[in-house]
């Protein structure tokens, strides 16, 4: 580990799916209150990165940091880890058993042991700082996808994370919902949440990110600033994959 | 005039065929039903030999329904279990699972039955007993007292009929809940396991009530179904409706009024499960 002050640390990491390598060698660092944002084409391994973070992906070889704790197979460490570590998922995942404040509440109750009042509180709240207080008693089938996704982020955001992991959240919304989860998540950036955001919206990349990362073929292909990927990226790769996701 | 006429000949024409079609799928048989049952109750209550027949019978019902319910209550546990052993990563459970389900699902529920009621629970004794005498020359007497005391008289056969049934169920509904808990989708559990659940919390909490709910129906399907086997029970010579059917008939050679009065009494039980069961299902699917 090199420096106290880096969120994350990953060093070396890979990741195969069989004979898939998903990973090849990936090292990474992210300081605390950072926003990095992923980019790169479908099967590049944004997901698989992501979800070996939080060790929904066992990693094949290599080693994760985590505020300075590292990452083993001992499922206690990592569940506690894991309540530090929000995820949002491209396809929301909410419970369609509980309404919306209970999908807050339930891992706060169960994981954090927070009484009902508590976690009721700290549920509201959540749900007022994604804008949707009002859909409290509503059932996920009566939310609308933008609406779905705040939700999500509400859910995670009530376990008090340390980190947010955002693995394509707007990329199955409607065009008109799209600006609804943004604003939420450059409110989060704002107010110095560490974000790792896979997105293709590169104007959120633009405003929030402080470093992006290119990847392809499993590997971090380019890691540099904003700027420097829009304005100045260095690899063939970079430039190729940018001027078509430009084109759109 | 003319207009309104083109405008309603194919109207009738549709109402027609519609008519035809309403016809063709409605449900005859469950009209036939009613009609046997109301004529076999009209006989039943009026008909002297029939009436003395259901009076002799109705004395099993209570064994009949208490068997069922509580094998059933003890076969969603058994169910339940191996269900969620069917798809642990955990070899050893998984494959314990797997071997419960495919030994019970090959071998016909009557042979089960006598083999659990008299070859299984004597040698579970035997084997309790055995470890009763081993605690005691290993000098914990105290603790060797409740293995040694159990004998075979003390496991009644309506214990042993009930054992047997579900543990018999228990193979069924693992597979029902194999099936619930597989099809809800992988990012259910993934969100549960990203907040920090366990994975006993996210099964609890978030899969299988869910789960549950989806196979309601099919577990309501095995209820009914555990009605009508727990007449097998009866060559255990459990005093079920069956057994009681069978006595009677045997010492009175009414024959006809026994077995008919007991084929309607099952009938009346089935018929008013499944449609609660439907009624359930229907229910279930408007709330999607
Ligand atoms: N569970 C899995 N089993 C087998 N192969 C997998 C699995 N998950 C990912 N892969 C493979 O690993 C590679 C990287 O996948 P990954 O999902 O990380 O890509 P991605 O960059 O997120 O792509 P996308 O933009 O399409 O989401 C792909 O080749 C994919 O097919
Ligand atoms: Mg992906």
């Amino acid at each position: 580990m090199t420096n106290s002050d880096n969120i994350i640390v990953v060093q070396d990491l890979f990741k195969y799916f069989g004979e898939v390598k998903a990973l090849d060698g990936v090292s990474l660092e992210v300081g605390r209150g950072k926003v990095v944002v992923i980019v790169g084409p479908s099967g590049s391994g944004k997901s698989t990165l992501l979800r070996c973070i939080n060790h929904l992906e066992k990693p094949t070889q290599g080693d994760i940091w985590i505020d300075g704790e590292k990452l083993t197979h001992n499922i206690k460490t990592i569940n506690a880890i894991r309540a530090e570590i929000g995820m949002v998922f491209q396809l929301f995942n909410l419970f369609p058993h509980l309404t919306a404040i209970e999908n807050v509440t339930l891992a706060q109750t169960v994981v954090r042991n927070r009484s009902k009042e508590e976690a009721e509180h700290i549920a509201m709240e959540k749900l007022k700082r994604v804008g949707i207080p009002e859909k409290a008693a509503v059932y996920p089938s009566n939310l609308s996808g933008g609406q779905q996704q705040r939700v999500a982020i509400a859910r995670a955001l009530a376990m008090g994370p340390k980190i947010m992991l955002f693995d394509e959240p707007t990329s199955a919304l409607d065009p008109e919902m799209i600006k609804e989860v943004l604003d939420v998540m450059l409110d989060l950036a704002s107010e110095g949440m560490t974000m790792v955001c896979v997105t293709h919206e590169m104007g959120f990349a633009r405003s929030a990110a402080d470093e992006v990362i290119f990847m392809d073929f499993g590997k971090i292909v380019e890691h540099t600033t904003p700027e420097g990927l829009f304005n100045n990226p260095q690899e063939d790769r970079t430039k190729l994959f940018l001027s078509q996701i430009l084109q759109h | 005039m003319t207009e309104k006429r083109i405008v309603i000949e194919p109207v009738v024409g549709e109402e027609e065929a519609s008519w035809e079609e309403r016809l063709r799928s409605f449900p005859w048989w469950f009209l036939a039903m009613i009609f046997i049952a109301i004529g076999v109750f009209f006989v039943v209550s009026t008909n002297e030999s029939y009436n003395a027949a259901f009076n002799f019978i109705k004395a099993g019902l209570t064994i009949t329904i208490k068997t069922t319910l509580i094998a059933y209550v003890i076969a969603l546990g058994f169910g339940l279990l191996a269900g969620l052993g069917r798809i642990s990563k955990n070899v050893f459970f998984n494959n314990l699972a797997r071997l419960y389900v495919e030994l019970i699902r090959g071998i016909p529920i009557l042979v089960l039955i006598f083999f659990i009621a008299l070859v299984g629970v004597p040698s579970l004794v035997n084997g309790l007993n055995a470890i009763g005498e081993w605690l005691n020359n290993a000098g914990i007497a105290f603790l060797s007292k409740p293995f040694t005391a159990i004998t075979n008289q003390d496991v009644s056969m309506n214990a042993r009929a009930i054992i047997a049934l579900a543990f018999t169920y228990g193979a069924y509904l693992a597979e029902i809940f194999r099936a619930g808990i597989q099809s809800i989708g992988k990012g259910q559990m993934e969100a549960a396991r990203s907040l920090g659940m366990s994975y006993g919390q996210a099964m609890r909490h978030i899969i299988l009530p869910q789960a549950i709910r989806n196979v309601l129906p099919a577990l309501g399907n095995d209820f009914v179904a555990m009605v009508k086997d727990s007449s097998l029970v009866s060559v255990l010579a459990v005093r079920d409706i069956t057994q009681v059917a069978r006595l009677y008939a045997g010492s009175t050679f009414r024959f006809r009024e026994a077995y008919v009065t007991l084929a309607v009494m099952y009938l009346t039980m089935t018929v008013i499960l499944s449609l609660i069961v439907q009624t359930v299902e229907r229910r279930l699917r408007s709330n999607d």
